[in-house]
């Protein structure tokens, strides 16, 4: 075991425990700070799979916002009628099925799947510049849908948060 | 020994980065007693020069107030994640060309990320959480109302930091600071040939940094200390240096981004050896950062503060539409040269 | 080999180390001496009133959801900023479209209000003289 595997394996533990903590934490607010750490996590296994462009993105996106919104959401909601928010364990007939079935097939798909290993790859000076480069010629269409989707995300996103003006002020 | 030499080079660096924000904070006192028509701290050695000594030794055997009704963990935590982080953000700024020391080609620049731009965005946006958590695990109303403003505004302004940000990757065409930098050899300072972004980002810059004009989050008159008024002793020690790294390591980013980083004009035409064109660079690098704090602190002691409103408007009618529109005409002029 | 983004890692563990070597330090050294009062939430030295946790403007949210979007946004120009020098022209006129698509969704948010950042109309204390009894106004803090 070289050194980059511990690494990855350590990556892999803050991720795994980290996630543990978010769905099995009885506090929410827990709950989303973990998260944090789990993006954290994932956001080092990018950097070994040389994604550095991914990776800071991941971090941009996931923690700077997704996050951020998640807490702004608990620390709105939390305990709104002096009842605090817990979480508990409910449908675990359904929920187990759901699970395996879920697990059962990305385990397959792991067992399956004729894995390409690429023994020895250079590092990769910068993945931003093929990433322009790819956005710019050959996946010109989706990139310009991504932002007809950003578009139909922030329209409806408005429309949803926004508060009734004739109702009261605690919407 | 690639390794011995980083962790050398870490270790060096962050002291002489504490030093140096210690003493930054001494800065501020003496420069705002100046303004005010005030002498500020003097006593404790030479001109007050030994006084963050004896702040920290002070500070060290301070009391450590946690109110019962606080989440302990998260408050011990809080504090070490925004120092940490404001500390972090300084690995990727070059703040020299190599120099031979030893006989070794030391590189002076802790990590030459080749997203370093990027870098330095998400470790804002992580910084967001130290005040958050906080605001939120202190249990206080205070604390809490500033936590929540300070991640709201910082929100804002990281979009316009951003923006503003790619005129200077589009004029070097590359995430790299050392590049950037490379780019702006000799006059070709970015505060030139970018001065819409060069405003955007240092007003963005104000804002992240929590100084005034932008510090609600702490808004003495209202909110009495705002995201730390329940720390004491240490950990209040952590906040308010972390405040100070970060506004140590902003002026550094503004500097490496637009007013050419390292670069001294003209040095190479003294006929100084290579080594010491390299230690000048370092001192230029550096005489240019504590100017730029000098900017910050002047600010803070002749500017009022902002209305909550006026902040968020600032940052989304204006600051946002500016930076795009500097972006557009960056993009245009670039095309009209080549 | 130490990657670039291995030292950033050493720089973070160093810095969060030194942190919490000083915070440890300081909690051998220092005095405990605590009793109930010292250790109660500070409100300008009266009796905390009522929970911390206090119902927000809802304001911050729909921020923080717009934020969500542009920084998004803002993700996907940097790639294209990296290699505009390269593709010229036609890079300039794909962002143009690009972001005026964008600009449409910023137009809308702004007309319909969601920028503006609006503050309850102040309610001033009433008091009865009778009673002796003051209303306290009942608005959503910033």
């Amino acid at each position: 075991m070289n050194l980059v595997d511990i690494i990855f394996y350590f990556f892999a533990l803050i991720t795994l425990v980290s996630a543990a903590i978010t769905v099995y934490s009885r506090n929410i607010i827990y709950s989303a700070f973990s998260l944090l750490f789990t993006f954290f996590g994932v956001a080092g296994i990018y950097v070994l799979l040389n994604a550095d462009f991914i990776a800071v993105a991941q971090i941009l996106i996931y923690v700077g916002g997704i996050l951020m919104l998640l807490v702004f959401g608990v620390m709105l909601t939390h305990k709104v009628i002096n009842v605090e928010i817990k979480t508990g364990i409910l449908n675990v007939v359904p929920g187990s099925i759901i699970t395996a079935i879920i697990g059962g097939t990305l385990c397959g798909v792991f067992v399956v799947t004729d894995w390409f290993i690429v023994e020895g790859v250079p590092p990769i000076k910068s993945t931003t510049t093929e990433i322009g480069t790819m956005f710019m010629t050959k996946y010109l269409l989706p990139f310009e849908i991504a932002s007809v989707v950003l578009l139909v995300a922030l329209i409806g996103a408005a429309y949803i948060a926004r508060r009734d003006k004739s109702k009261n002020q605690s919407a | 020994m690639e390794l011995l030499i980083s962790v050398i080079k870490i270790v060096v660096v962050m002291g002489v980065m504490l030093g140096i924000v210690a003493y930054v904070v001494l800065l501020e006192r003496r420069l705002s007693a100046a303004i005010q028509n005030r002498i500020g701290p003097n006593r404790v050695g030479w001109q007050g020069l030994l006084q963050p000594i004896a702040d920290v030794v002070k500070l060290v055997f301070k009391e450590d107030i946690v109110p019962l009704k606080s989440n302990r963990f998260i408050h011990d935590l809080a504090p070490i994640i925004s120092l940490a982080v404001a500390l972090t953000t300084f690995a990727v700024v070059p703040f020299g060309d190599k120099i031979n020391l030893f006989g070794y080609d030391i590189k002076l620049q802790i990590a030459d990320v080749n997203i370093g731009i990027l870098f330095i965005l998400a470790l804002t946006s992580l910084g967001v959480y130290g005040l958050t958590l906080s605001g939120w695990s202190s249990n206080s109303k205070y604390a809490l109302l500033g936590g929540v403003r300070s991640s709201a505004q910082m929100i804002s302004y990281e979009l316009s930091m951003g923006l503003a940000v790619l005129g200077v990757v589009m004029i070097a065409g590359s995430l790299q600071l050392d590049t950037i930098v490379e780019a702006q050899a000799g006059w070709k300072w970015n505060i030139i040939l970018q001065p819409i972004g060069f405003i955007t980002f240092v007003t963005a810059a104000f804002a992240e940094t929590n100084r005034l004009p932008f510090d609600l989050p702490e808004a003495e008159p209202e909110l009495v200390a705002g995201y730390h008024t329940e720390y004491s002793g240490m950990k209040f020690a952590a906040y308010y240096l972390s405040e100070y790294a970060n506004m140590f390591v902003s002026s550094a980013i503004i500097t490496t981004l637009y007013l050419g980083g390292w670069q001294v004009p003209f040095v190479h035409s003294f006929g100084f050896s290579d080594f010491w064109i390299g230690i000048i660079q370092v001192f230029g690098f550096l005489t240019k950062v504590i100017l730029f704090v000098s900017f910050f602190i002047i600010i803070r002691w002749t500017i009022p503060r902002f209305r909550y409103d006026q902040l968020m408007n600032l940052g989304w009618k204006f600051m946002l539409p500016v930076s795009i529109l500097n972006l557009l005409i960056t993009g245009l002029v670039i095309l009209l040269l080549s | 080999m130490l990657t670039d983004f291995g030292k950033v890692f050493i720089f973070f563990l160093i810095g969060g180390l030194f942190v919490a070597a000083g915070l440890i330090a300081a909690w051998v050294i220092r005095p405990k001496r605590w009793y109930p009062s010292k250790l109660s939430t500070y409100e300008c030295g009266e009796i905390p009133v009522g929970d911390a946790i206090v119902k927000f403007n809802i304001r911050f949210y729909v921020i923080a959801l717009i934020f969500l979007i542009f920084d998004v946004e803002v993700v996907f120009l940097f790639p294209w900023a990296v290699v505009f020098k390269n593709l010229g022209m036609f890079a300039f006129i794909e962002m143009l479209v690009f972001l005026s698509i964008l600009f449409v969704g910023y137009a809308y948010v702004w007309v319909k209000g969601d920028l503006e950042w609006d503050k309850p109309a102040p309610q001033l204390p009433s008091i009865n003289s009778k009673q002796l009894k003051i209303s306290t106004p009942q608005t959503t803090p910033d």
